[in-house]
């Protein structure tokens, strides 16, 4: 066998694909499951947290600080591992992809408290102000006058911030989630051939491709003027 | 035409900023239909004393009574009472993600929980008020500085305020906006609300005002009718401060 022959063979062996295609594809679904229910929940959780975080109760606010900057500084791997290995000494078993999930939902949210955060305090304290000034309660000035302009300011970072994460699904692997990598790194072992790695690879690029153009879109969407 | 109840009555106000004194010791009552006007140097503590007066900084001691409502008692409702006090800014702070007349209608809407149709009608007529009837789809950046301050104008004034507080209107505005904002606040007097005003336009002072209070330094250096105040000022302080408006 030539050269090209080998490569051919080791990364595009047809009777591979033919077999390990159907467990690659439903890779695909249970990445896509994951990533959607990480970036809703965690999202949503930052948002919370950061919203929460405006009506200045200070014990409130320690907790909130202590948990975005723990959960930022941790490897999600270690706090999976910790979750998935850990936490059933103390009687607390959770299916792998529940672990998955909420480990970087977890992660998510830190980053995106943080993000939601300094949105929030980018906005002039003269709209505070000016809203309270009119009768409006704490709450219904965040809702109706500080969160749509912050949120509006926080798009670019929290997109880049969310593909990060939502590419950690790989780590399911490790606790056996039958995501994409699980299933390529599965296929690889029986197979003998990388093929299935090279799957793998395309099934993350024709998934995050997309999403990484829908990001730039939003940045530009989202990029106004606020003279 | 100053008689009947007070509408705001400040007794007896300090405020300290960490070390810093601002108000040492303010009494002030405005009368119903009066229109008060406060001058004073840079850091006299007359802003201050204004935002004590709904409370968006809380005097560090003495009591503000508004139509009756004593905004320092604990068991007061704060939102309720600050609807019944307009607050016109130096900057507008109108709401850049809202249309004009969205900036009226949404305390309208939330906090007097009008109906839309009801709130749509009263905001066309406070906009219209101040002669902007034509610029309800507006956003506030396309809005000249005037413009601006006129529809924050409207903003406070559609709820119906007792009192209207105007922390220097006219500073952030190019000279020859000036005049459009001054005379919506001047037919506002004319139709008989209560103002207090903190602003440098002497000359409106003079036109507009019952009463002028000089402070500086954190209190009250004197007070009267404007011919008094700037014809004949009794203290040294306030002769001197208003020697740099003689142009």
């Amino acid at each position: 066998m030539s050269g090209l022959d080998i490569f051919l063979d080791a990364f595009f062996n047809q009777k591979v694909i033919d077999k390990y295609l159907p467990d690659i594809l439903w890779g695909m679904v249970v990445t896509v499951q994951a990533a959607l229910a990480v970036v809703v929940t965690g999202i949503l959780a930052g948002l919370l947290l950061a919203a929460v975080r405006s009506f200045h109760i200070r014990p409130l606010n320690w907790l909130i600080v202590g948990f975005v900057d723990i959960f930022r500084a941790l490897p999600p791997l270690v706090i999976i591992l910790i979750v998935y290995f850990g936490l059933p000494n103390v009687g607390i078993s959770l299916p792998s992809f529940a672990v998955l999930w909420l480990v970087l939902s977890l992660v998510l949210a830190a980053f995106a408290e943080e993000i939601f955060w300094a949105g929030i305090a980018s906005i002039r304290k003269g709209q505070w102000e000016a809203a309270r000034s009119t009768g409006l309660t704490l709450a219904q000035t965040l809702a109706y006058i500080i969160l749509p302009q912050a949120v509006r300011l926080t798009v670019p970072p929290l997109t880049n911030r969310t593909i990060a994460i939502t590419k950690n699904t790989a780590l399911g692997a490790v606790i056996g989630v039958p995501e994409i990598l699980m299933q390529a790194q599965t296929a690889q072992s029986f197979s003998g051939n990388a093929t299935p790695l090279l799957l793998g690879s395309l099934a993350y690029i024709a998934l995050f491709v997309p999403v990484v153009i829908l990001g730039r879109w939003l940045e530009t969407r989202f990029a106004w003027d606020r003279a | 035409m100053l008689n009947g109840a007070p509408i705001l009555e400040a007794r007896g106000i300090h405020k300290h900023f960490g070390a810093l004194h601002v108000l040492k010791g303010v009494d002030l009552v405005v009368a119903p239909r009066e229109l008060v006007f406060i001058i004073g140097p840079s850091g006299s503590g007359k802003s201050t004393l204004l935002r004590c007066c709904n409370r968006l900084e809380d005097p560090s001691a003495g009591s503000v009574v508004v139509d009756g409502i004593d905004l320092l008692d604990r068991r007061t409702d704060i939102n309720a009472a600050r609807r019944r006090i307009g607050m016109v800014f130096q900057s507008f702070n109108l709401y850049p993600h809202m249309s004009v007349l969205a900036n009226v209608m949404l305390a309208l809407r939330k906090v007097l929980k009008k109906s839309k149709a009801e709130a749509r009608e009263i905001a066309e007529a406070a906009l219209a008020r101040v002669g902007l009837a034509d610029k309800l789809d507006s956003y506030p950046a396309q809005l000249s500085g005037g413009q601006q301050q006129r529809v924050a104008i409207a903003r406070a004034l559609a709820l119906e305020p007792k009192i209207m507080l105007f922390d220097e209107p006219t500073s952030a505005l190019d000279p020859e906006l000036v005049g459009s904002v001054l005379q919506v606040m001047h037919e506002l007097r004319d139709a008989g609300m209560t103002m207090m005003v903190v602003s440098h336009e002497m000359r409106f002072a003079r036109d507009a005002a019952d009463r002028v209070v000089f402070m500086d330094g954190g209190v009250i250096v004197e007070q009267g009718t404007p011919a008094r105040i700037f014809g004949s000022p009794e203290q040294e302080r306030t002769r001197a401060f208003l020697a740099n408006f003689q142009a």
